[in-house]
């Protein structure tokens, strides 16, 4: 049976949409390179890394700052965001009453949908003020990892929740028949049978910590510098592309794509590992 | 013995004790975060303030031409989004093996595009939209930048929607000898409307929080807008903009952060709700 012209017509106007749906990453991909290119071949890529500090008026493109910045921010609140996430799913699952349990799971899914400019706003009139008394200036790291950890928190909470309900209940039923605790079946069957779920909640609440903007711009005062103690304040690479794309001409401008590429890599990269390191369910 | 099983008793109470501790820091946090905007948010809220100018940098005033500056980028967006994301979503559910190279690459890409931090949206689209294509700092060139972004969730719910219609649907439609095209149009599309519903609910929830890919598309120009191509300022970048640029902007960024928060939870919730009572039911024979 040969398709009807309508049906061929209807098939590569699909076509159609889909090609522009995958092209624009590539799009991007090209766009980021093409803006990046004037200042990459006038200073090479290695002075992004070498030279003294960021100054592009000058024209002085240090990155390495506010690279410590993203990471620093990033491995914070990952390191905080996973356990507490992860015992949040737990607790949905496997300690809390059904009642209580659908409405934590409701106010996490809340939590998420909140967006990053009005958790940037509570952090920096409520949470700012409260870590400078404790160690002036108050727009810190510290506020940054903070306000990153609740911001990727259901990321991880829901990931978790989602891989911990997949898990087999005859693996339950067999840890409840050999008399396991709650707790050590908890740790001992649903954490192994779940390592999957687990690494991808892992990556994605960690490309959520890298890619965000104006919440960590908000509070974390933003001196270009490589925060020695968690009171420093600090700028992050997403951060310096916002602050200074408004008023950026010709090198500058430039060499913000050039960071704006360096934020792709590392998420390119990370996508990556996830792959080769991804554990077998 | 004895000793060992007190140990585990003990270990038993620590972490119950420990997941309640947790669940409830989280609860209080958020609540801690709700009952602040609410709280200081509530008492600038008024019918004046949505339907007024602001003023004076927007100290004082409302926010009615930002509330129209939004809802025209979220337009702008949809209106672009939604055909080219259904119209992936029905190649990739519909007319594409899973081992088909093309549908994989797209896939691919789109696993991409979710990933890709939303200032980064903001560059791409301040080269590609506001530069190349000529459109300036435009409601226009934010709208299609936000379309990008939210175009991987818009298609991966429609598809899901598409993937829950059963498959005698299609044979029954087959041997019948209806065309490809009529079986979509007739039979798929609607019930397929419950997926594409909840997509379109979580894009308009994803792009309406976005300030980031904003601030250098659609701009911060807080006039009334003209035209589609008038750079207008978005509820987002009004509360960015109120907090850290204005001293004395608190005020009303807290009202401007309640009704956005509000906006957000009318959509999360409708969202919710159709996934739980809609997205389930398929269209059955009555």
């Amino acid at each position: 049976m040969s398709p009807s012209l309508n049906d061929t017509i209807l098939i590569w106007t699909l076509r159609g949409f889909a090609v522009i749906a995958g092209a624009i990453a590539l799009l991007i991909v090209v766009f980021l390179i093409l803006e990046a290119l004037p200042v990459l071949r006038q200073v090479g890529l290695w002075r992004f890394f070498t030279d003294a500090s960021w100054n592009p008026a000058e024209e002085l493109y240090n990155l390495t700052p506010m690279l410590w910045g993203t990471l620093l921010a990033m491995a914070g609140s990952v390191l905080i965001a996973t356990p507490l996430g992860v015992l949040s799913a737990v607790f949905c699952q496997y300690y809390a009453p059904p009642r209580i349990s659908s409405l934590y799971r409701r106010l996490i899914e809340l939590l998420a949908g909140i967006p990053s400019v009005v958790y940037g706003f509570w952090g920096l009139v409520v949470l700012v003020p409260l870590i400078g008394r404790l160690h002036p200036p108050g727009t810190s790291l510290l506020a940054g990892i903070a306000i990153l950890t609740i911001m990727i928190l259901p990321t991880i909470a829901l990931t978790a929740d989602a891989s911990f309900a997949k898990v087999p209940p005859d693996y339950l039923r067999g840890a409840a028949a050999l008399g396991l605790s709650r707790w050590a079946t908890v740790r001992g069957v649903v954490f192994p049978a779940a390592k999957s779920g687990l690494f991808t909640g892992l990556i994605l609440e960690t490309g959520r910590a890298i890619g965000e903007t104006m919440a960590i711009l908000m509070v974390c005062g933003n001196v270009v510098q490589t925060p020695k103690s968690l009171f420093d304040p600090m700028r992050t690479l997403t951060a310096n592309i916002a602050l200074e794309m408004a008023y950026a001409t010709g090198n500058h401008r430039s060499a913000l794509f050039v960071s704006g590429l360096v934020l792709m890599g590392i998420i390119v990269a990370l996508v990556a590992a996830a792959e080769v390191l991804k554990p077998s369910a | 013995m004895s000793e060992s099983s007190f140990s585990t008793a003990s270990n038993r109470q620590f972490s119950t004790w420990l997941v309640w501790a947790i669940a409830l820091f989280v609860t209080t946090i958020f609540l801690w975060i709700l009952s602040d905007i609410i709280w200081h948010g509530a008492r600038q809220l008024n019918w004046e303030f949505l339907t007024t100018a602001p003023r004076s940098a927007g100290r004082k005033g409302g926010i009615a031409p930002i509330i129209v500056s939004t809802a025209l980028i979220l337009g702008v967006c949809m209106a672009v989004s939604v055909p080219v994301g259904v119209g992936t979503a029905v190649l990739l559910a519909e007319f594409t093996d899973t081992e088909n190279q093309f549908g994989r690459l797209v896939r691919r890409s789109l696993d991409v595009l979710a990933g890709v931090p939303s200032i980064v949206f903001g560059l791409f689209g301040n080269a590609f939209f506001c530069k190349t294509l000529g459109l300036g700092f435009s409601i226009l060139s934010g709208g299609l930048t936000l379309a990008c972004m939210v175009l991987p969730i818009l298609i991966r719910s429609t598809e899901e929607g598409f993937r829950a219609v059963p498959s005698h649907y299609r044979l029954s439609a087959a041997a019948l000898g209806i065309s490809r095209t009529t079986t979509l149009w007739q039979l798929l599309l609607p019930a397929a409307v419950p997926g594409l519903v909840v997509g379109l609910v979580l894009g308009v929830g994803r792009a309406i929080a976005e300030t980031a890919a904003l601030i250098f598309t659609s701009g911060y120009v807080d006039r009334m807008p003209e035209s589609l191509l008038d750079s207008g300022r978005a509820l987002s970048i009004h509360i960015f903009d109120l907090s850290m640029n204005v001293s004395g902007g608190d005020a009303n960024a807290y009202a401007s952060a309640l009704v956005l928060l509000v906006l957000l939870l009318l959509i999360n919730g409708t969202a919710a709700w159709m996934a739980e009572h809609w997205l389930h039911r398929r269209i059955t024979p009555s």
